[in-house]
């Protein structure tokens, strides 16, 4: 953890928590160590700095909630996944190793956040209610779910950045995840697609072209901008829908994962 | 954070004008590390001894412009970039470009073509004229080289939308380069998978930080990073403003 980078960060919104980081230092040393009072001022303006930099509104605290119930479920897969003997071959296990570690990064980091007001970890069935039964003893049962949760992902985050457009540190920590999820989405499509025996599957998405089809409506999309793009540079339908990912709302998400969570 | 290196200061005065191709290497060089982009420019400018990657642009002065439009002009820029740089990859593939190889990189040659004529369409007469890409110090028949370039690009166009999301007012823009974004960043770990397979580079450490997060980069440092591969001058202080 680079101390000096998240103070940076803190003073590109905060133009004075240098100082007021300083002014808690130097009543600190004054007062000695002694002074109960004097070594709760640091972590009391550190925190009152950590407060501004994280001055979400209320819609932001809800759009970090829902990314966090989306890294919770993430995590738990990958953390299950790749626990689970025999299950991963050894030629993948770097690959999800990785994007585990990510979804355990982004949690500690949501967590972090919102502080006080980050929602408790739900309890998953990842048997999708028995929808994929095999779901930590079959591979190919496994690199689809995982496949349609990254994609999944990468959906719902670019669904929210226009919420999140007046909280702008905010707007880019989600768009620093979101970019992650859509490389993780890339390599697990590739994956699923040889364990499906599915060359159409690449790791962008074609038309609306996925392991599990009904999560991914609305990305055969052709018109951006108001304009439909059809013929563009002269160019396939397959290229112009795959040169743009499509958003979900939280609605469509939410029912695409509800059945993840224990009620 | 770094600010944008002034030329005039580091050049050495006047003296910049006798300055040897070395010694610009050398100050390029320079200015390129004090980029957020790190290792990514540290890669690039010393990917290629034999040629100068960064002699900075001969051609036109270009000036992207403000506000929104100055964002989506800064993307059409980079767009131009790639999309020229996938048509060379495609038009001279490299020696030994497996069938599978060749199917991805034009994939992402026709997606960066859209993108760059999506956005040419979208600005209209407000949109900057085309670029004039300098590719010199990409040596195009290797592989190595090709793909080293493309994850150059495709990381650089990553950290460029993401760090100029906040800077968009309008929301339909924004989630518009949301849309484009993820492309981008499913390219960039297709292409590392291509030179490192079944690694963990596809999202590497080496390009995301503690929190498992991909860079976001002001279009200053980005400009700079790109600068030895346009020969027009490209300037994009208003960008977002």
């Amino acid at each position: 953890m680079d101390i000096f980078k998240i103070i940076d960060k803190f003073q590109q919104i905060d133009g004075d928590a240098i100082g007021r980081l300083e002014y808690a230092s130097r009543r600190h040393f004054m007062n000695r160590i002694g002074s109960k009072l004097a070594s709760a001022a640091i972590p009391m303006a550190f925190a009152s700095i950590v407060n501004k930099a994280f001055a979400q509104s209320a819609g932001a605290i809800d759009v970090l909630n829902y990314a966090l119930t989306l890294e919770y479920l993430e995590d738990e897969f990958y953390k299950a996944g790749n626990a689970a003997a025999g299950l991963i071959p050894a030629s993948d296990k770097v690959i999800f190793t990785q994007i585990g570690k990510h979804e355990t990064q982004h949690v500690a980091f949501l967590v972090k956040a919102l502080g006080a007001k980050a929602i408790t970890k739900p309890s998953f069935d990842f048997t999708y209610k028995g929808g994929f039964a095999d779901i930590f003893s079959n591979y190919k049962t496994f690199v689809t779910v995982s496949s349609a949760l990254e994609d999944t992902g990468v959906r719902a985050y670019k669904g929210q950045a226009g919420a999140l457009q007046m909280d702008p540190q905010i707007l880019e920590y989600a768009l620093q995840v979101h970019s992650v999820e859509a490389r993780h989405a890339a390599v697990a499509r590739r994956l699923a697609a040889a364990q499906l025996g599915n060359p159409a599957m690449k790791g962008w998405i074609t038309g609306k072209e996925g392991a599990v089809p009904a999560i991914y409506a609305g990305e055969e999309n052709m018109t951006q901008g108001g304009v439909n793009l059809k013929g563009l540079a002269s160019k396939s339908d397959a290229a112009v829908t795959e040169a743009f990912d499509e958003p979900l709302t939280k609605e469509a998400v939410l029912a695409i994962a509800g059945p993840f969570i224990k009620p | 954070m770094n600010k944008n290196t002034d030329t005039k200061n580091s050049s050495g005065k006047r003296e910049g004008e006798i300055a040897s191709v070395v010694n610009r290497r050398l100050f390029l060089r320079s200015a390129g590390l004090a980029t957020s982009l790190g290792t990514i420019v540290i890669a690039a400018a010393c990917s290629d001894d034999d040629h100068d990657p960064m002699i900075p642009g001969t051609g036109d002065a270009v000036d992207l412009g403000s506000g929104d439009i100055g964002v989506l002009n800064y993307a059409y820029a980079l767009e131009q970039l790639e999309a020229a740089f996938y048509i060379q990859v495609i038009t001279t593939p490299y020696m030994g470009m497996s069938d599978a190889e060749k199917a991805i990189l034009t994939d992402i040659r026709d997606h960066e073509v859209i993108h760059r004529d999506f956005f040419k369409a979208a600005l209209g007469d407000k949109a900057i004229k085309g670029l004039t890409p300098n590719f010199g110090a990409i040596d195009f028949s290797k592989r190595d080289a090709v793909l080293g370039a493309a994850k150059l690009f495709e990381d650089t166009g990553v950290a460029a939308y993401n760090g100029a999301g906040k800077l968009i007012k309008d929301p339909n823009y924004l989630l518009l380069a949301g849309k484009i974004v993820s492309v981008e960043a499913r390219h960039a770990a297709v292409i590392r998978d291509l030179i490192n397979p079944k690694s963990a580079d596809f999202a590497g450490d080496d390009i995301l930080d503690a929190n498992g997060m991909d860079k976001a980069v002001a279009p200053a440092d980005i400009l700079a990073a790109v600068k030895g591969f346009v020969k027009d001058t490209i300037t994009g202080a208003n960008v977002g403003k």
